[in-house]
């Protein structure tokens, strides 16, 4: 028998960054504990000397630094720019000629001088509002501990020689560190501290390294070689892990690897028709989380950001500055594929603990969304200002629901230039050439489409509503959900106009209710002319098969032919029919109950 | 020679990081020293963190100072630099 020291199991949960499971030995990367020595010299001699041992390690950090650059994995050297600005930073006035100045004038050693000089660069960084700016302290941080470590010479651990396969564990790793993995041999790596955007879970996603992060103190719990678990989906981290998580913990890994076949094959295709029609497939999602796995998936952007999600917790209503973290996040994480944020599609019930609304008796034809919106004019404005600020940090657009008409539009567009002046006034960056859009949904919208192209970029075309509203069917009421129907040849009709209209005045089109998701819609939404299809994250390899499964000249021909057809029941025979042609594989009667 | 310009800041995020560093890299490849200033606040145009410091958003405006013998060179290359946007594609 394997006799094991006797270490106790542990669970722990961070942030996933980089998917992929993995069972491994740890290997603790204890970078902060380089030992500070707080000396005061005597003589000239000594500071000179002192001096002389400061820019040493200055070069021999540049040095280091250059080489690393070199060593840059091809798929990474987008990345180098990063330790260009570490170059500059160790060189930088703030850091070398005070942490000199102080040598020479506090008589102390180059250790405490240059602490000192971070902690000064520290000071003013922390009064910069600009949050992106304001975290580049990382950076200085992540510079003054390489010093550091050359200061204390010898041999400091580096991660270039790191024995048989391991699991890095570390309080943080710097864009540095991880260029400097060997990366055959690191399985993934777990740290204290980071976020999703961090320069680490940038990198570890770039190398297609599992990583956890902010495990808080996962380098105080763990001891070197001890068997970790590490689940990179869902944050799971498993020290010593007993006989069943590793069963399971492999069963998941099986699994994972099959999923990840399987959506590279399709997902991560173009979604190009046989005769060489590409089609734009993004995803809807409705919290930043769901950000990775629309990547996964092969989503070419966000078709859909549902923004309910932050106002529909307890604590009321969410601050301008929590809706543009977010926001801020997702178009960042996204960047450079664009994000269509819709504004809020709340209806005022929801809102009852805040402003005292009284409960209607129909809301789908409530005070809701835009009408909503439109009435709170400030809850509108801290969301609009959110979104225009995200803008300047990745490639937004903004969409109004529940139009019903020109007028909503106009009233809605002349807020938003009352938001871009104050932002204007208060020097605040935004992309001012944003795209604006809205939702085609409710009937009405339909016969004006022509009308509201000309006000508008782009339309939106959210089918669940729209089938809702034009067949006047409650989807959640039993007696008539088995009535909604997106076949309906009223509905096809309907697209039709509005991608008529959008065509006749130059503008986008994308379709993002559920029927973009259904691969049975696939050939008529394809015939009917959409370019642009956006769905829930897991249905894209799927919808993209369809799309690379057919040519736009059949397509138009389905069209042609279900667009003759005067009931829902002939346009689904003869849909099912085609796809038993097209995709013999497709389990057909699992869509058509769904 | 001093040469004094004020200059508007066009990039899409401002005076960032990478902006910073075209900055600095250009003030090192010229003799003359040049200083940015903005609300009355001026710092050395070869410091990537000082600049930084400044935190300039978009449409924002810094005055530059440069100092020395090929100050109207450095000007014209600082120029074109903010022109160009960075190099940045917004």
């Amino acid at each position: 028998m394997n006799v094991r020291h006797s270490s106790t199991r542990k669970r722990l949960k961070g942030i996933a960054v980089s998917p992929g499971i993995i069972i491994g030995k740890s290997h603790l990367v204890d970078r902060s504990s380089v030992k500070i020595l707080y000396q005061y010299l005597i003589n000239d001699k000594q500071l000179h000397r002192e001096v002389e041992r400061f820019e040493a390690a200055l070069d021999k950090t540049e040095r280091q630094l250059n080489c690393l650059k070199h060593q840059l994995p091809n798929h990474v050297r987008e990345h180098a720019y990063i330790l260009d600005s570490h170059t500059m930073i160790l060189k930088d006035s703030m850091l070398k000629d005070s942490t000199i100045k102080r040598i020479l004038s506090e008589k102390i050693n180059a250790e405490w001088a240059l602490k000192k000089s971070l902690e000064e660069i520290r000071r003013v960084f922390e009064e910069i509002q600009d949050l992106y700016i304001r975290t580049r302290i990382d950076d200085v941080e992540n510079v003054c501990e390489r010093i550091l470590r050359n200061l204390a010479g010898g041999n400091q651990p580096s991660l270039a020689d790191i024995n048989g396969r391991v699991i890095i564990v570390a309080h943080d790793l710097s864009p540095a560190d991880t260029t400097e993995l060997n990366i055959s041999r690191v399985m993934g790596f777990i740290t204290n501290v980071g976020g999703r955007t961090s320069h680490t879970a940038i990198m570890a996603q770039a190398l297609e390294i599992p990583a956890v992060v902010g495990l808080e103190s996962v380098t105080a719990q763990v001891e070197e070689g001890d068997l970790l678990a590490v689940d990179g989906n869902t944050g799971e981290v498993i020290i010593n892990p007993d006989d069943n998580d590793i069963i399971l913990y492999q069963e998941r890994q099986l699994q994972y690897e099959k999923y990840k076949s399987s959506i590279a094959k399709a997902g991560l295709l173009p979604a190009e028709t046989l005769d060489g029609h590409l089609i734009t497939v993004k995803a809807n999602i409705e919290f930043l989380e769901e950000v990775a796995a629309v990547r996964d998936h092969g989503g070419e952007g966000i078709g859909l950001y549902r923004t309910e999600f932050l106002y529909l917790r307890s604590r009321g209503l969410p601050t301008e500055e929590e809706l543009f973290e977010d926001y801020r996040e997702v178009a960042e994480i996204m960047s450079p594929a664009p994000v269509t944020i819709r504004t809020l599609d709340l209806g005022g019930d929801k809102f009852a603990s805040a402003l005292e609304i009284s409960k209607e008796m129909n809301p789908a034809l409530g005070l809701r969304a835009i009408r909503f919106c439109l009435k709170e004019k400030e809850i509108f404005k801290t969301q609009l200002r959110a979104i225009y600020r995200a803008s300047a940090y990745g490639h937004v657009h903004l969409m109004f629901p529940m139009i019903s008409g020109l007028q909503e539009v106009l009233d809605a567009k002349r807020i938003l230039e009352e938001v871009k002046e104050d932002l204007d006034r208060e020097n605040i960056p935004y992309d001012p050439q944003m795209q604006v859009g809205i939702m085609i949904e409710v009937p009405s919208a339909v016969a004006l489409a022509e009308l509201l192209a000309r006000h508008v970029d782009f339309f939106s075309i959210g089918t669940n509503d729209l089938i809702q509203y034009a067949l006047a069917i409650d989807r959640v009421n039993e007696h008539v959900a088995g009535m909604y129907q997106p076949f309906h040849p009223a509905i096809l009709r309907m697209i039709q106009q509005v991608i008529d209209a959008a065509g006749k005045t130059g503008i986008g089109v994308s379709l993002c209710g559920e029927m973009a998701g259904d691969p049975l819609c696939i050939p008529i939404l394809l015939g009917l002319g959409i370019t642009e299809l956006s769905m829930n994250s897991r249905s894209i390899p799927a919808i993209k098969r369809v799309i690379r499964a057919i040519s736009m000249e059949e397509a138009k021909r389905d069209f042609q032919t279900a667009s003759m057809l005067s009931t829902t029941q002939e346009v689904k025979d003869f849909i099912s029919g085609r796809m038993r042609d097209l995709l013999p594989d497709l389990d057909i009667q699992k869509h058509l109950d769904a | 020679m001093d040469v004094v310009q004020n200059l508007k800041i066009m990039n899409k995020l401002g005076l960032h990081a990478r902006a910073a560093a075209k900055i600095v890299e250009l003030a090192n490849s010229h003799r003359s020293k040049l200083y940015l200033k903005k609300d009355g606040h001026e710092v050395d145009g070869d410091s990537i963190l000082s600049i930084l410091t400044l935190a300039c958003p978009r449409g924002s405006e810094v005055q530059a100072r440069i100092v020395g013998e090929d100050s109207e060179q450095f000007m014209l290359a600082l120029q074109d630099l903010f022109e160009r946007r960075f190099g940045e594609h917004q």
